[in-house]
């Protein structure tokens, strides 16, 4: 992973609920969500940004099987001390899920994850013969 | 009434097709028409989650990706603001482009009353995996005393 440059604006952030999933998808005891995630191309890269706090790198699950990508955090027991009372909830917390359809061919074996502040970087380096070729048009 | 719903594969036009798109509209649908959360919500970030135990008060939130340089945290009579900016990070590669942008940044200030007495000189906080934890030590009258029962004679 490379250092990043970082840009500072006067935007403010604004509230959003958590997206938790119900249903199917959920097998595991507890609340599971949805992280929210940024997911940009270059020619020779697809990268992941998914935002997973309290996850450690132990509760950490990424796998690509066939072209489904799915990414699959628990998060670690002691967030919250067990003597402790809740005064004020605003936000729950639980496991983060998620599934993504890859069409791109991945050089599997090239494939970097890494875990910081929370937020999960998945670079995913594209096979050779999927990578983008400049087309020679020819006048004749 | 529990409705599951099987999605169906396409062909997706982008290279990432999501495939709990479906549940989770879904998902949102059921939100809408039951508030089963309890969840309080202040309308300002962080959303912030408030515990006390015997000797202290923490003050939790999921603040994933902001360092904790760029944390101010602050005590002022029994209010306690948290501040600070995530950035936006800006990709070394030129001509990258975006299959997704749900990521939000930008700079943020909270302040909360604290409900319990606190010693403002004995507020610690620690950042980690994202989640930003600040433990509030309780004023010595504000602790529980356990009172002995004098048995009469």
């Amino acid at each position: 992973m490379t250092a990043k440059t970082m840009e500072r604006t006067g935007k403010e952030l604004e509230p959003r609920a958590k997206q938790e999933l119900t249903g199917a998808e959920t097998t595991r005891p507890g609340r599971t969500y949805s992280p929210t995630v940024d997911i940009f191309e270059s020619d020779d890269a697809i990268t992941v940004l998914a935002d997973m706090p309290g996850v450690r790198v132990d509760g950490l699950s990424i796998d690509l099987h066939e072209d489904v990508l799915t990414i699959d955090g628990r998060v670690a027991n002691d967030l919250e001390g067990k003597d402790e009372r809740v005064l004020m909830r605003e936000y729950e917390t639980g496991g983060y899920h998620r599934e993504f359809r890859v069409t791109n061919l991945i050089d599997r074996e090239k494939i970097d994850a890494s875990l910081r502040d929370g937020v999960l970087r998945l670079r995913l380096p594209k096979a050779e013969a999927a990578r983008p070729r400049r087309i020679e048009v020819r006048s004749r | 009434m529990i409705l599951r719903s099987v999605p169906t594969f396409q062909s997706w036009p982008l290279a990432f097709g999501e495939l709990d798109e479906m549940r989770r509209g879904m998902a949102r649908l059921f939100d809408s028409l039951v508030e089963s959360s309890g969840l309080q919500m202040a309308g300002v970030y962080p959303a912030l989650n408030l515990t006390e135990d015997a000797e202290s008060v923490h003050v939790r939130a999921e603040l994933p990706g902001v360092k904790a340089d760029d944390l101010v945290i602050t005590m002022e009579n029994d209010t306690l603001t948290i501040a600070g900016e995530r950035e936006m990070p800006v990709e070394d590669d030129d001509g990258v482009s975006y299959h997704r942008r749900e990521r939000e940044w930008g700079k943020f200030r909270r302040s909360l009353a604290i409900p319990v007495h606190v010693d403002p000189d004995h507020v610690e906080a620690r950042y980690r995996d994202g989640i930003l934890t600040v433990t509030l030590a309780k004023s010595p009258h504000a602790r529980p005393k356990q009172i002995a029962v004098q048995a009469e004679a």
